[in-house]
């Protein structure tokens, strides 16, 4: 039995709770202050130079593309912000891309037709039980081998060019001192490369692409869960109103499916915006992959890890910050 | 569960993280302040090297190592323990290999590492001997029509991450005023892989590496050429980590002593009857008929000729790993003796 609340036994109960909450934050707190004094301690004795100051040194090497504008005289703090920017310009389009074809899927998985959700079925059983980093591999690969060479580039649509350089397409530009944009860039073909405009590189393409389909497995069988568990009667109830299958989905299951689809999905989104990080791999300058590179000319592998670290945890505590509040506009009233 | 309570375990569960995280980092094993005595009760030496490059440190089919970082490793061996089998390759990738060093994981880092002012003076390493004079330059396939480096204005260029590379080409770009794109993957194979899938107008590390990549990964070498520009320095040398001043004495003098066996003629072939009949002072002196100098290294007196005897002197590594008789057919070059026109001058070993 519990004791009433304020009874002198609920009461102490209370202060034990607090207390050992408290003592454990003390020992994990001390427990990483002590690793970190240690650490520095040993790094010290061995005469290995550590600190953040390296951040405002100039990097020495260049970018090869994302939003921010960087040369290799600019310092690391703006290559490791570059490289943040590039893990966002991948996440988003991919995690918009994966919601999108995983809730087709999971309703394709669903679908009375059977060769829509064999297809579905396939699909998932095939991409999520391939490891993402195979994927991306072999979608890198086979985008280098079978584009055309850049020399050789080809043009789609006049002035969208498609070779092992890229996709270019014509891109607004504005002129110095102009406030926006006044003309377009035309890519051009030049003896080794399509150069002006905006282009999508083959590593761009396949980090996202490749993210975006694997992911999208994942949040099929989420849908799918999610709509199987809204209750049957609620389906046949909507059927005895008349409204058509779409109708029935969109008004009456997907509300009542989201509070089961949302949480899981938050996970799926975290767990994306972290594999983006594989594309260090594909040659895609993000976060890691600009760690990577400035680790290994400063030497400062703690330090660099350690904002990669400090980077990830922001970007996902935002991320699940922002789904839990998607989450309370969907969830059940009165559960809260 | 009751959503209000989760973010007061929130905080809790980061701290958890980093301090395991740290704990991995620290729990490193502790320095031994004597790597001569460690080496020895070990009875291997634990080398760092590359997981694959052909020349210099390569794994064979049964799992025998080859190379120019292997033989001196095996020199290493051979003079402290009396035998060359007794390493421990450990394979690290570019990212990897400081940490290692630093860590105790490896008491040499013999994986063609570029020897500089930042490195020697950051990571808490010594550089101890030049083993190879490498630099950087530029592969491309024939069909662009590009002759020299001047010509890559505009190219798209594939490298590794985590070399000096990278920066080389940032540097080379600015000072010359060619404008390039470079395309940075982590693992050396993905990288000369996009090459010649033809991603990139032109692949970029020293030249050593570019060698045996052309002659043994390009599906057809002969497509390919190797630009005449060198565009830095990349003296390659094994480190040691700082404060140990005896085993960083060993790890200097092992190949000085093999350079200057070659200096002085002695070969893997004729060492013993040198040994038996010398009468010249530096020979006796490598071959440990003269004086005593092991002592001064915490060795014996046979030290370098165990060294020699095992793999040679540095001329025959040389011909074995890059030279004519391998698949790089790599030039001496800069690699020959200061006497012949190159740049290897072996401290005095007397």
């Amino acid at each position: 039995m519990t004791p009433a609340i304020g009874a002198p036994g609920a009461r102490r109960a209370v202060w034990i709770a607090w207390a050992v909450q408290a003592l454990l934050v003390a020992a994990v707190a001390g427990g990483a202050f002590w690793l970190v004094h240690h650490a520095l301690e040993v790094l010290r004795a061995r005469g290995v130079r550590s600190g953040f100051d390296f951040l405002l040194q100039s990097a020495g090497f260049e970018i090869a593309e994302g939003w921010l504008d960087f040369d290799s005289g600019q310092p690391f703090w703006r290559a490791f912000l570059a490289g943040l920017i590039n893990t966002v310009r991948a996440a988003v389009p991919a995690a918009l891309t994966a919601v999108l074809l995983g809730t087709l899927l999971g309703i394709g998985r669903l679908a009375p037709h059977v060769l829509v959700r064999g297809l579905c079925t396939a699909y998932v059983e095939t991409v999520r039980n391939v490891p993402l980093l195979v994927q991306l591999l072999m979608l890198y690969f086979a985008l280098t081998h079978l584009l055309p060479d850049s020399t050789e580039a080809i043009e789609l649509l006049p002035g969208i060019w498609l070779s092992k350089g890229g996709l270019s397409m014509p891109w607004p530009v504005r002129e110095a001192g102009a406030f926006w944009p006044v003309h377009f860039e035309w890519p051009e073909r030049t003896s080794f490369n399509v150069i002006g405009g905006a282009a999508l590189s083959p590593e761009y393409l396949a980090v996202v692409i490749a993210l975006a389909m694997y992911t999208a497995a994942f949040i099929a069988e989420i849908v799918r869960a999610g709509i199987t568990s809204v209750s049957q009667g609620q389906k046949l109830a909507a059927q005895a109103l008349g409204l058509s299958p779409w109708q029935q989905l969109r008004i009456v299951v997907l509300p009542q499916a989201l509070r089961v689809i949302v949480p899981s999905l938050t996970n799926q989104l975290l767990s994306l915006t972290k594999n983006s990080s594989l594309a260090v791999a594909v040659g895609y300058p993000e976060l890691v992959s600009i760690a990577n590179t400035s680790l290994n000319s400063t030497g400062r592998a703690f330090e660099c890890i350690a904002v990669v670290m400090a980077v990830y945890l922001v970007l996902s505590l935002l991320i699940s910050a922002g789904m839990n509040r998607y989450n309370a506009r969907v969830a059940l009233r009165g559960w809260r | 569960m009751n959503q209000r309570t989760r973010p007061a375990f929130r905080p809790l569960a980061v701290a958890a993280g980093i301090a395991a995280t740290l704990l991995f980092a620290v729990a490193a094993p502790a320095f031994a302040g004597k790597t001569l005595d460690a080496v020895k009760q070990r009875g291997t030496v634990k080398c760092g090297v590359t997981n694959g490059v052909a020349g210099f440190s390569a794994p064979g089919t049964q799992g025998n190592w080859t190379g120019l970082d292997v033989d001196t490793c095996r020199a290493i061996a051979a003079a402290v323990l009396g035998d060359a089998a007794k390493v421990d390759f450990v394979p690290l990738n570019s990212q990897q290999r400081f940490a290692a060093l630093q860590a105790g994981e490896v008491d040499v880092l013999a994986r063609n590492t570029t020897w500089n002012l930042t490195r020697d003076a950051s990571l808490g390493f010594n550089f101890t001997t030049i083993n190879y004079y490498d630099g950087q330059g530029f592969l491309v396939p024939k069909k662009i029509k590009v002759t020299s480096a001047k010509q890559l204005k505009g190219a798209t260029i594939c490298t590794q991450s985590g070399t000096t590379n990278e920066k080389n080409v940032a540097d080379w770009s600015k000072a010359q005023g060619i404008p390039v794109k470079t395309v940075v993957f982590e693992s050396f194979e993905a990288s000369f892989k996009a090459f010649f899938a033809g991603r990139c107008q032109a692949f970029t590390t020293d030249t050593s590496a570019l060698a045996g990549l052309r002659n043994k990964e390009a599906p057809n070498p002969d497509d390919y050429l190797i630009l005449p520009e060198l565009i830095s320095k990349e003296p390659l040398a094994p480190a040691v980590r700082r404060g140990d001043d005896e085993w960083f004495a060993i790890v200097k003098w092992v190949p000085n002593a093999l350079i200057e066996a070659e200096e002085v003629g002695i070969t893997q072939a004729n060492i013993d009857e040198l040994k038996a009949s010398s009468k010249d002072p530096a020979q006796q002196r490598l071959v440990g008929s003269g004086d005593d100098l092991g002592k001064l290294l915490g060795l014996d007196k046979d030290w370098s000729y165990r060294a020699i005897k095992a793999v040679g002197n540095y001329g025959e590594i040389f011909e074995r790993n890059v030279g004519p008789k391998s698949v790089l057919k790599l030039p001496r070059g800069a690699n020959n003796l200061w006497n012949k026109g190159g740049l290897l001058y072996a401290l005095p070993v007397k």
